[in-house]
This record gives structure tokens, sequence and C-alpha cells, in this order.
């Protein structure tokens, strides 16, 4: 029966949405043109911002550090054009606060030649050296996260990682960042795959792959170099796959306890963009200033895949698509099912940034709400097996710590319990409002 | 921000649905009724038009009444209502007076669901309390059986129909015996192609078994229906009138004549199955089933009545809660504690 389970590459419940990835995913990569104006976040990554090291009226090179790490949860920023800090201030980030930022104007007589420093004899480095390397190469998790990618390489002592998995699933629909990267960058991926997977000592790498990209699967297989240990596994296209611990499941058919991480079942989880730019650092010394972003959804003019320097406006990249058409209600950062809807097109994109969908009208989630009939469909897509529809019910009665006795903490957010709702209610709104309030309440003195 | 910028949206993710919306659920489980309301009007004529036609009155007239008046439209834009009017008027014998089909309707939705705090909140599954308040009020009215259209053609009136309210009603001159009672009894066996095709006397919506399946198959196949409810309660009945029939098989039905008598299959597919009111967990459903499913048998083989159906799925309604709370999935990554 175990074994039986294995043949089928899966995890439990999840939702099927239709992918809508045939727009872009067979649009090569291409670059966005220089602009004028950079705004670089300071905290454009989960954990500590970054403290700026450079001042207004500084002239920057592109790939120059102009942000060092403000803790240890935190990485550094590198200026992604040639250029000067206009000003080091408050600006709109993605979420619609003032955050702290370094404003950079591009030079329009520069070459914007990367600033690149040698490549790193990375098998020479220490594993310290190694991971303060990738910290100081500002890598984050590139699938949509940000977290800092050299966190999750420091393995506490006495944990032994046995596997490094590749996450080339790519579940959210519309994305096709990591295909593109997949099917283009092949030779930097397993380049990356295997600094990685040395510098932590694993057995082996898998690239975990939906079985959606056979073109994908077919290119990264050829080349494999024969004798190093990696292996491509394809994968069920379901939603949500590409989440560490579904497919930690679906590979190696193993549940993470929950509250622990893959470390703790000896798998480390990394996006294909993280092990590309890992590549780029340590084979070509080029730091983490740009990403691909897919440009997609019904309100973009040319939909594409692009190369994009961070800081870009997003009315810079739209622009260079074309323009929005008339009936653009939404725009997304991100996936749809877990990315973040802008109110304003002069936020920046940022490290986490894996595309910018455009919506009308008929794709917005804009629907009545209609009481909860409990007929169960959130509790089927639930890959956690949680109760959403439970949950829901007593969040809406403010009921937030009798959550905890059904596992509330447990909850990714991954939104396949309010993808299936037919009665549209904000599940997943509930349950973060529920969470935000049982870690942030303070209690009043006894 | 320029002037040019169209007016985002901004919502919380996920930003995608799937297409299924629950006034669409209601819907599909009204066409999946036709067939069987069709026969129902084929069998017993007009009559069959005008008891649904007073129980749906009633049922969105009680809704209109207590919703408020901001969320009226809403309310019966969801079609709750009239699904909860017609199941109840399938429920009734075709020979009821028009009123009382009528009132059914009206405290089905007003003590059924209003009282409760409206559609999903409701403890109890509207129609079947309504059909518990007639048989409660109205026993003799409500146990008065016709045999199906014969003569007279489709727009003949049962002239129990017409009585008006508070007054003596007709005792009807054609009663006859359902299936189950004729075999409690009379110890009668009424054919099984009887049973099948609905050529037999009963209420409105529980003669003919085969559309009932139909409709629930079609359910099934839009994913409206929780398959683990109807096939554990049928299941169940099967199991215990094969059981039975170990012991006397002249004295207890078969396990076909079980599940194609009564109001089986009209309970265990549309009523049981009623997402409100049967348990969400998976595990919780198979208990509610098969609690059913013993409920029934043991009430028409060793109870008073020739019929359980209805008080089997309202006592299962009433510990659908207590199911549901000790059925909590396990939770990924949480080995075997389900707490």
């Amino acid at each position: 029966m175990k074994a039986f389970r294995r043949l089928r590459r899966n995890f439990e419940h999840g939702v099927h949405p239709a992918h809508h990835k045939q727009q872009t995913e067979n649009l090569p990569i291409q670059r966005v043109p220089f602009g004028k104006d950079y705004v670089m976040p300071l905290g454009q990554h989960i954990g500590v911002p970054a403290r700026a090291i450079v001042t207004a009226g500084e002239r920057v090179r592109r790939g120059q550090m102009i942000a060092e790490p403000g803790g240890f949860v935190s990485t550094s920023l590198h200026s992604p054009v040639t250029g000067t800090v206009k000003e080091i201030g408050n600006f709109r980030g993605v979420d619609g606060r003032f955050a702290p930022a370094i404003a950079i104007e591009a030079d329009p007589f520069a070459t914007q030649q990367v600033d690149a420093g040698a490549a790193v004899d990375w098998q020479a480095l220490s594993t310290e050296k190694f991971i303060e390397a990738v910290q100081m190469a500002g890598i984050v998790g590139m699938g949509g996260a940000a977290f800092p990618a050299h966190v999750k390489l420091s393995v506490p002592d006495g944990v032994r990682i046995r596997s490094l998995l590749i996450n080339g699933a790519e579940c959210e629909p519309y994305l096709t960042t990591d295909h593109r990267l997949m099917l283009e960058r092949p030779e930097a991926l397993l380049e990356g795959a295997e600094i990685m997977r040395q510098k932590l000592g694993a057995e082996e790498s898998v690239i975990g792959i939906e079985a959606n990209k056979p073109d994908a699967i077919a290119i990264v297989q050829k080349h494999i170099q024969p004798g190093t240990p990696v292996r491509v596994v394809p994968l069920k296209v379901k939603y949500p796959q590409g989440a560490e611990k579904m497919m930690i499941k679906s590979v190696f058919d193993v549940e993470v306890p929950a509250g622990q991480l893959p470390r703790d079942v000896e798998v480390n989880v990394n996006n294909v963009g993280t092990i590309v730019a890992i590549a780029d650092y340590f084979l070509r010394g080029i730091p983490l200033i740009e990403r691909v972003v897919t440009v997609a959804g019904p309100g973009v003019t040319y939909p594409a895949n692009l190369i994009v320097p961070l800081g870009t406006p997003v009315r810079d990249v739209v622009k260079f698509c074309g323009g929005l058409k008339p009936g653009t209600r939404e725009i997304i950062m991100g996936g749809p099912m877990m990315g973040r809807p802008i109110a304003s097109l002069d936020v920046p994109i940022l490290k986490g940034c894996s595309g910018v969908l455009v919506f009308t009208e008929e794709q917005t989630a804009r629907r009545k709400e209609y009481p909860c009939i409990s007929c169960g469909r959130c509790l089927e897509a639930c890959p956690y097996f949680l109760n959403p529809s439970r949950l829901a019910r007593l969040s809406k009665s403010r009921m937030f710590d009798e959550m905890k006795a059904y596992n509330v903490f447990d909850c990714v957010e991954c939104g396949c319990c309010t993808f299936s709702c037919p009665s549209n209610i904000p599940i997943v709104q509930l349950i973060r409002t529920a969470k935000d309030d049982l870690t942030h309440r303070k209690e009043p003195d006894a | 921000m320029k002037k040019s910028d169209p007016d985002l949206l901004l919502f919380h993710a996920p930003l995608l649905r799937q297409g299924m919306t629950t006034p669409k659920v209601m819907r599909d489980v009204l066409i999946a009724l036709a067939p069987a309301t069709a026969a129902s009007m084929w069998f017993f004529g007009l009559s069959a038009i005008l008891i649904l036609g007073a129980c749906i009155g009633g049922a969105v007239a009680a809704e209109w009444l207590f919703a408020d008046r901001q969320a009226r439209s809403d309310s019966l834009r969801d079609a709750s209502g009239i699904l909860t009017g017609l199941l109840l008027g399938l429920t009734l014998p075709p020979g009821l007076p028009l009123w009382m089909a009528f009132l059914g309707g009206f405290v089905g939705i007003a003590l059924g669901k209003v009282i409760w705090g409206g559609l999903g909140h409701n403890l109890f599954n509207p129609a079947l309390l309504g059909r518990a308040f007639l048989l409660a009020t109205f026993p003799i009215a409500m146990t008065t059986w016709v045999p199906a259209v014969t003569e007279g053609g489709f727009l003949q009136i049962y002239p129990g129909n017409l009585a008006l309210p508070f007054m003596q009603a007709q005792i009807d001159a054609m009663s006859s015996a359902t299936p189950l009672g004729m075999l409690k009894f009379e110890s009668e066996v009424t054919p099984l192609t009887d049973l099948m095709l609905g050529n037999v006397s009963g209420s409105l919506g529980e003669t003919s078994g085969l559309l009932l399946l139909l409709g629930g198959v079609y359910l099934w196949l839009r994913r409206d229906l929780d398959w683990r409810i109807p096939v554990s309660i049928l299941l169940t009945v099967v199991v215990f009138s094969a059981v039975l029939g170990l012991f006397d098989a002249a004295r207890f039905p078969t396990p076909l004549f079980s599940v194609f008598s009564g109001g089986l299959l009209l309970g265990a597919i549309y009523m049981a199955t009623d997402p409100v009111t049967s348990p969400v967990t998976p595990k919780g459903t198979w208990i509610f089933g098969i609690g059913t499913g013993v409920l029934v048998m043991l009430i028409r083989v060793f109870g008073g009545l020739p019929e359980g159906v209805m008080y089997a799925i309202l006592l299962m309604n009433a510990a659908t809660p207590l199911i549901d709370r000790y059925t909590q999935p396990r939770v990924f990554g949480r080995g075997g504690d389900t707490k």
C-alpha cells in the first residue's frame, strides 16, 4: 500500500484551479530596458530590515552593496542600476504602508554594466563563510515568501541534511517564471544545485517539477551530468504542490511534524530561482539585483516573462508590456492564490515578487458572500486536514482562543479553503485575523 | 498615483474562486428533484402541483415575512426557501388539504430556519421539521393515503385538497395503504417493480425510486452531494434487513423492499444530505449515515409507525454538532492525536 502511494507522487487534498499558464509559458524571458526611478525598500524580505550604507547624493554602481544586513534574519541589498542615490526616506510599499527605502535615480548615460565581483571559490569556503556569503549576496527565497536563504542553510549542530529538494512545482496559476528559468538556464540550475548540495553535505538533489511542464522536466533531465546525484521527480498537478511540506510529502512520503521544519526530516527545500541566484553569485559574482517576473492576466496587453531589476516600479513593467487594457480592476503581486493585490502602480518589484497579474472584473473575487452551509468542501481542500469551516465560524464570533484547539496555527494560508468555498467566505482572512489577535493581543494586567 | 490609473480592488488572497456558489448548489438540487417532481405530477395529477405550490408558497412567504428588509431579496435569491418547500411537498400525502400544506411550509421555514438565524444556522432539516409539525398537528390527514390517479386523468383533484381550514376534513373514500403500511399492518408485500417505478400509493415524491436515484447521481456528478451519507444509509438499511431476513424471511422486509419503499431514497439522497444539518467531517458523515440507517430500520420494524425516515433524520440532525466535535480530522504532521 505504501509502495503504491509512493507511485502517485502526491499529497492529500488540495485544489485544482485552472492553471492559465498558456499565456506566457512559451514566451522566452526578455530584459526590461532600464528606466529612471528605482526604489529599494529596506525590508523586502522576512525578518529585520537591512541598514542603508549609502547616503543621499552618493553615486552607486549596478551591483554595489547599498544596505547591509540588520541582523541575522536579514540580508543585504545591492543597487539594481548605476546612478545616484536620490533619497533615503519613506516610500509606499506593496502592502500600502510607507516604509524606509533607498530611492535611486538611474544614470541615463551609464552602460549599466554589472559591478560583478570575482567568482567566489566556493569550494574553499568553510560552511560559516559560505552562509555569510549567501547573506551578503542578498539572496532570499525567490518563490514568494522572500525568506533569507542563508537562514535555511544554517543547520544547527547534530542535524543532518540528507536531501536538497529543489522546488520547480510552480503550482500557482498564471506564473511561469520558474518554468522559463528551468527551460532557459538548466545549466545554472544544476550548477547551483551542486553548490548547495555540497555545502549542505546532502547526499542527493531532487528537483520536483509539476507534470504540466514536460519540456522543463526533459531539459533538466538532459543536462544532468552523469555521476552527479541529481534526479528529477515529476509531480501531480495540484495546488499547493509547491508548498514545501506538501512537496516533501509528495517526493519522500513523509509528513513534516506540525511546528517543525523540513530540516527535521533531513530535507532542505529551495526554489528554482533561489538556486539560480546562488549559481549566479558563486560562479559569476553577481549578487541579487534582478529577478524573473511573469506579467500576465487578461488585463495586460502583451503578457511576458521579464528580467526586471529590483526596485522597478510596477508602472514601468506594465508600460513595457503595452499597458493596461481598459476594464482592469485588480493588480496582483505574486500568484493569485497567495499573492497580494496592490493599490498603486508606483510600488516597486521586490525580491519575492514572482508575478504581476492584471485581472479584469471577471477574475476578481468580488461576489456576494453567503452564510456557511457546512458543505465540507473546505475540509476536502485543506492540505493540512484542518476544519476551515469551523475556524471561520469561530473567528466570526471572535472566539479566537477556542481556535487554538482546532490547530489554527498549523494553517499556512495557502487559500485552498477560500478558493473552494461556494459561499465566498473569506476564510483565510478570518484565520489571519485570529492568528494576529492571538499573537499580538496584550492581556490586561491582572 | 496618476489620475488615469484604474481604480484597483484590494481583496485578501486567494484572489481566485472556483465557479460554484451556494445559490447554484441549491439550484442543482432543484434540478435533481425535477424528474421525481414530474413523476409526482404524472401519478397524482393536478393535486401534486397544488400541494407542491402551497408548500413552496408557505415557505417563501415565511422567508419573505421574517427576513430583515435588507436581506430580503438575498434570502430569496439563494433559492433555499423554494427547495425547503419542494422537499416538504414531496413528503406529503397527495390528498392533504392545501391550507395544511401551506402551513407546513410556513412553519418549516419559520421554526426550522429563520428562528435559528437563517440559512446555515439551523440544527434540524426545515422541510422535515415542517413535516413533523404537520404529523403532530393533523395526524389523520397526514396518514390518509390515496392511490395514484387512475380515472379522471391529469385534471383530477383529490377532494381532500380543497378542505377549508379547521373544518372537518372529508374522509377520503378512496384511501389506500402505503407499501410499508401494508407490510406492517396487513403483512402484504408490494411487488418490487411497482416500488421502483412508483406505481404505489404514498407521499408525492417517495413513489418513484429510480427517478430519485437518477437525481442523486446528477448531484454526485456535480459534486454537490456528500456521497458518503446516502451510501452509508442505504448500506446500513440493506445490511440490517438482510440480517433480519436471516431470522425470519417471511416477517421482515427484504433488503430491496426496504430501500425502495417509503421515503428512504428521498430522505437519504435529498434530506439527510442537507449540508447544514449533517456533519462536516468525513468520519462524521459515516457515523451520521449509519445512525440514520439503523434508526430507520428500528422504527420501521420495531416501532409503532410504518415509516421512520423523518424521525431518524431529525434525531441524527440533533446529534450532528456532537458528531462533528468528536470526529475532527487528523491534522497534517500531527500523527495519531486526533483530539
